[in-house]
């Protein structure tokens, strides 16, 4: 089974079809890519010159071969035919510069292309990996994903055949043009009018076909939806024996899909015969103005220039046509590209931090010495106007009047002030929503504080450079995520520099060492989409291996048991004892077991803290939590 | 794989050949308008036939033109009408594939990949075909009649003919089989780095938590490379067939001006002859130029249909064609013999060995294991969600494939682990258990499942709208919609597999309280994590590792096993 294209995402309705905001400024983002080739560039336009030229030119000269060294010869005894070999080689000469000419361009663009969509690419992912956990939220997978797919592809189209083919067709029309105008400036006006009647035709089709695709692109959107609904749910479409309503339903919306596509699509792709016959109109009408021409008694125009003339006539329309079915590509493309861009353009996350974190030694007089091994002392570095000063890191954390909200409304935290001394564990109970993981969200600074301070040793959080600040403290989320790769490299994830031996005694740690070695190859077994080839316990296993590598002076466990049964839980209960030992934690758990031993409780609803202290504190209290524990509370 | 795709036409055939024939006649037309420009300089010319002549010609080559629009046009028309309706036909034949798929069958593909084959793929061989009834007769039809009308207009520039075509054709032959591997190969290095944005995503939070944004750009960056490195590959042996076509067509001009240059001195040929050959070298230029374009398209599009072939020739692994229509579920007894069952139906990784249960009607039975003891395995073989390896499993007294899945699955309800909401009104969503249940009914229901209070207490009660996937609802009341849903449906058997372990226990207790006492002669099977769950059922299964290590009621339980036990203690330090 092909799993690969599980990454591909729905193209949700497809890219194609969609207009730029500001085309121009999108073209000229895109040529500042492009110009990075600026030699190749060239190189390109000459090739297409040479090769445009080399067919105007070949056609040309059919006028003297036909008037000059043909009609002169009729009839006569052993004609002199080196008059027309001479222009015969010259005509190949010409053509074969025209060939060569074409091969290099082409050649060349595709170095262009591919190396623009490369850059294109790696400038999209590197800011990706900066930009701030909102902008996640406020954009789908799917969405993000159809940029590097969808938006790149058309991109690609656009680069390897639009951009070579616009500049074609500019040098041609205007070659021909030109090459018309020497030939007979009476059939240059009937070529005119041909034009002018070709841009109305096109204007007209865009126009029509415009109206027709919003209603195709809504009905596309809905039938996607409904698959995309109906696929998720499948196992309840058949738990139900709903099939067949289901199916019904699906008929219903495939119908109107198709109705709406036909006649969108007939709009778009009647454009291309209609314009490729008034090619043909125009070839016919020539035919008759020159013929009629010809005619007379002092005729403005020769046989073998009306011969050009019409082969001209086709170069003419020829690019037009290709012009006008490129353009709702070009269009599409450039929508792409805008959207390419809005993610390269989009704010990063800002880090204004300058306390850095490092490793430690003790000096002789017990004083705090920077140094390269890892010694498992770790200070924050302050640079103080210049000045070095070390500050033992000791996991002392406070929340001073935290208010905050995700979206600037709803506020999500109220006036949360809390603290953990070094080697506490704090826990936080609540249900759903009552902003347990806001907090923890908060502290490695996936989000800003909008109101009061987080405090990190006594250093406001904002100063700490924040990928520091993210390795002083490991995280264990709730939806655990495993890579493409194997198990080992997996909980190496912790920490890139561990050896295999640390990996392994990590994953004893967390009790994964088990189930590991009884995986087909065991710590190399490779891991593919997230790790679908493991249940939600044993992947919640290999996150706290992961943490456990990492070592890191704190830790934050976002409902890291919450999968593993509670018996298993009890078996790595020493573990996890193990990993918290002289660490701050902060805990979240939806079991009350897991949270009993913790040194204070938080109990969240609202935002707000409503009681706080330690397992029996809170039991006396009879308040919340007291009733959470006696199950009268649902959780969740 | 064409011959599969091409059932799909089906209705919409005809239309595929009025296609075909409008393009074919288009073609004809506008290969004649040259021939026919031959005759205004031979005749009207050259021979002095004078102005009326021309003009006549002119007409009838106008009239050709506006015919050969017209052609065009419902050529256009058609292909159109008959590439959606494939499209449609083809999405149906799709989807009604997937909902007759057995869970197996669905586990086989991910979702997101069967969505994908729905969607773009389904775009993809759309346009492909199109273009094949369009295009791919076009450009051919063109080739062949063009060069026709060149040997009759020179019969003896036709040598010219003899010479590039065969040239041409061994061309695009060998650089369409050299290319072919290299774009597939292109393509696959295309999924791998998706796959790598993908997970990404999906991980952003676990990657800025560990702070290695520098290193998934370096491993992007990595795959990015592999894929331009096959790109370049690829396109490099395509950008050939330009230069190569026009070399030997302009070789072609060349040899026409001097073989035809020669044979009009001689007297045998024609000006307008020559004229009117040079204009048919330019269209089976253009036509070999399309058929190339065409072969690129249809490479990529090739992939897309693949894909879409398996799917529709997956084997569906369940059916109930052999089943009793007449047969209903009379009673809610369960019986396990000796089942034994395998995901991947290999003996030697067997999920379940030698179970062996009796359940009778209207018990409720408890099942606790730990994760990975395959509880949901064993109870998802009785409304025979996938088929036993060994052994058998009955129900009422049958064995459950002698049921029609209809008439097992209505008497036998399942609330999954993993459960899903549609969007629509809470009501739309209740009434997938039993479309004609009485509005009294499903607040009786809703009422055992504890749903009927919190319903009520929205604004729009009911009616109130869910998105998709029950977003707007907590996680607690999503399970217990899930649960008022099953029973609505009336079964002999109810099955849940951990489906309050985000309700509060004091509710969970009511829930199992109102199924004993309301759905009297249910018989309900409950997979839970929590002992107190269980505590009050007539039987627990004890599962570990696939086999069932002990049955008894708590009290017995509690005394002879060991794993019961365990479990039991270590949760009493939480729930004293």
């Amino acid at each position: 089974m092909a799993k690969n294209e599980t990454a591909r995402e729905i193209g949700r309705g497809g890219s194609k079809f969609r207009r730029p905001k500001n085309a121009g400024a999108a073209i000229a983002r895109v040529f500042k890519y492009v110009s990075e080739y600026k030699v190749r560039m060239v190189l390109v336009i000459i090739g297409i010159i040479v090769s445009a030229a080399a067919n105007i030119a070949g056609t040309y000269l059919l006028t003297p071969i036909i008037n000059n060294y043909i009609i002169p010869l009729i009839g006569k005894q052993n004609p002199d035919l080196s008059g027309l070999v001479r222009i015969l080689v010259l005509m190949g000469g010409i053509y074969l510069a025209g060939v060569i000419g074409m091969y290099m361009y082409q050649r060349i663009m595709v170095t262009v292309s591919t190396g623009t969509l490369l850059r294109l690419r790696e400038d999209m992912f590197k800011h990706m990996q900066k930009l701030p956990l909102k902008y996640f939220d406020a954009h789908t997978h799917g969405e993000i994903m159809s940029r590097y797919t969808n938006d790149i592809d058309a991109m690609r189209e656009m680069l390897s055949q639009g951009v070579p083919q616009l500049i074609n067709s500019v040098i041609r029309v205007t070659g021909v043009f030109i090459m018309m105008i020497v030939l007979s400036p009476l059939l240059t006006l009937l070529a005119l009018a041909m034009l002018g009647i070709m841009f109305l035709v096109v204007k007209l089709l865009m126009k029509k076909s415009s109206v027709f695709y919003k209603r195709r692109q809504k009905m596309l959107g809905e039938a996607n939806g409904y698959i995309e609904e109906m696929i998720e749910g499948q196992k309840v479409v058949k738990v139900f024996c709903h099939e067949d309503a289901v199916k019904e339903r699906f008929d219903n919306i495939n119908s109107r899909l198709c109705a709406a596509m036909a006649s969108a699509d007939t709009w778009a792709s009647i454009l291309m015969p209609i314009m490729n016959n008034l090619g043909h109109f125009h070839y016919a009408a020539t035919a008759v103005v020159g013929g009629v021409m010809l005619t007379a008694a002092n005729p403005a125009i020769s046989i073998g220039s009306l011969a050009s003339f019409l082969q001209y006539t086709r170069n003419f329309s020829m690019p037009i046509t290709q012009l006008s079915q490129q353009f709702n590509s070009a269009m599409s493309a450039l929508a792409g590209a805008e959207r390419i861009f809005e993610l390269i353009d989009a704010e990063c996350e800002v880090d204004e931090g300058s306390v850095t974190l490092t490793n430690v030694r003790r000096g002789d007089n017990g004083e705090l010495v920077e140094t390269a091994e890892r010694t498992g002392l770790w200070a924050w570095n302050m640079q103080e106007g210049g000045n070095v000063r070390l500050k033992e890191l000791k996991g002392d954390v406070r929340l001073e009047n935290v208010t905050f909200s995700y979206d600037g409304e709803k506020k999500v935290l109220k006036n949360v002030s809390l603290y953990a001394r070094p080697g506490q564990k704090i826990a936080f109970v609540g249900s759903t929503g009552a902003g347990k993981t806001t907090v923890t969200n908060l502290l490695n600074r996936f989000y800003d504080v909008q109101e009061g301070e987080i405090t990190y040793d006594g250093i406001p959080v904002k100063q700490i450079k924040k990928a520091d600040l993210r390795r002083s403290l490991a995280m264990v989320l709730q939806d655990t995520h495993l890579f493409t790769g194997t198990v080992m490299e997996n909980i190496r994830y912790g920490r890139l520099d561990a050896t295999d031996e640390e990996v392994i005694a990590a994953a004893k740690l967390a009790n994964a060492d088990f189930f590991i070695t009884h995986l087909p190859q065991g710590y190399n077994t490779l891991l593919t989409s997230d790790g679908a080839n493991l249940s939600q316990g044993q992947r919640q296993l290999l996150a706290i291996a992961r943490a456990a590598v990492a070592d890191p002076p704190v830790l934050i466990l976002d409902e890291a048991t919450s999968s593993i049964d509670t018996r298993t839980e009890a078996l790595i209960e020493k573990g996890m004892d193990g990993l918290m030992a002289g660490r701050t934690v902060f805990v979240i758990a939806h079991r009350l077991s897991t949270v009993r031993n913790a040194n204070a409780i938080m109990v969240l609803e609202n935002g707000e803290i409503i009681e706080r202290g330690d397992h029996d504190e809170l039991l006396r209290h009879r308040g919340k939590y007291y009733q959470l524990y006696m199950g009268m509370f649902e959780l969740s | 794989m064409i011959k599969k795709l091409w059932r799909y036409t089906k209705g919409y055939r005809v239309r595929a050949a009025l296609a075909t024939l409008f393009v074919m006649a288009e073609v004809v037309l506008e290969v004649y308008i040259p021939y026919v420009m031959k005759d205004i300089i031979n005749v009207g010319i050259k021979g002095n036939a004078g102005v009326a002549y021309i003009l006549g010609k002119g007409a009838l080559m106008l009239g050709l033109a506006l015919t050969s629009l017209t052609c065009g046009a419902l050529c256009a028309r058609c292909a159109v009408v008959s590439s959606t309706g494939f499209a449609k036909n083809l999405r149906q034949g799709l989807f009604f594939k997937v909902q007759d798929f057995s869970f197996a069958n669905t586990d086989k593909f991910s979702t997101a990949s069967l969505i994908t084959r729905l969607t773009t793929d389904v775009t993809n061989v759309q346009q492909a075909y199109m273009m094949g009834i369009r295009t791919l007769v076009r450009a051919p039809m063109m080739l062949i009649c063009a060069t026709f009308m060149a040997v009759k207009v020179g019969p003896q520039l036709s040598g010219v003919f003899a010479f590039a075509i065969p040239i041409l054709g061994i061309t695009i032959g060998v650089l369409g089989a050299a290319a072919f591997p290299k774009f597939q190969r292109m393509l696959k290095k295309y999924d791998g780095m998706n796959a790598r944005v993908q997970e990404n995503l999906t991980a952003i939070r676990t990657v800025k938590a560990f702070v290695r944004s520098d290193y998934e750009s370096e491993r992007f960056c990595g795959a990015s490379s592999d894929v331009r490195r096959a790109q370049v590959a690829a396109e490099r042996l395509i950008v050939l067939n330009g230069p190569i076509a026009q070399l030997v067509l302009y070789s072609c001009m060349i040899a026409t001006c001097w073989i035809g240059g020669g044979a009009i001195i001689a007297g045998t040929m024609q000006e307008g002859d020559l004229m009117s050959f040079i204009s048919y070298i330019a269209q089976v230029l253009s036509s070999i130029m399309m058929i190339m374009m065409i072969f690129i398209n249809l490479v990529l599009s090739k992939a897309s249909a693949t894909r879409i072939t398996e799917v529709l020739d997956e084997k569906i692994d369940i059916t109930d064609e052999k089943a009793n229509k007449e047969l209903k579920v009379s009673e809610g007894s369960i019986e396990f013999e000796n089942v034994s069952f395998s995901y991947s139906r290999d003996p030697n990784n067997l999920t379940l060995k030698n179970i062996n249960l009796s359940i009778k009607p209207g018990e409720t039975v408890g099942i606790i294991g730990g994760t990975g003891s395959a509880k949901t395995s064993l109870v998802q073989l009785i409304p025979r969600l996938y088929d036993v390896y060994g052994g058998r499993v009955l129900v009422g007294g049958h064995d459950v494939r002698e049921y029609t899945l209809d008439n097992l699955r209505d008497s036998v309800a399942m609330v999954l682990q993993k459960n899903v909401l549609f969007s629509g009104s809470i009501m739309d969503n209740l009434k997938w258990g039993d479309a004609d249940a009485s509005d009294e009914e499903i607040k009786r229901m809703c009422e055992a499942a504890q749903a009927d209070g919190f319903i009520t207490s929205f604004p729009n009660g009911y009616d109130t709208q869910l998105g998709q996937g029950g977003v707007n609802i907590s996680g607690g009341q999503k399970q217990r919609l899930c649960i008022a849903r099953a029973l609505i449906k009336k079964p002999k058997v109810i099955i849940l597999d951990d489906s309050t372990s985000a309700v509060d226990t004091a509710t969970d207790a009511k829930i199992r309280d109102a199924l004993r006492n309301r759905l009297k002669g249910t018989t309900t099977i409950i997979i839970a994590q929590r002992i107190a769950s269980v505590i009050d059922a007539d039987k627990i299964v004890v599962l570990e590792n696939g086999q069932i290590d002990a049955v008894g009621t708590h009290e017995e339980l509690i005394e002879t096993n060991e794993i019961y036990r365990e479990v039991y203690t270590s949760q009493q330090k939480g729930d004293e």
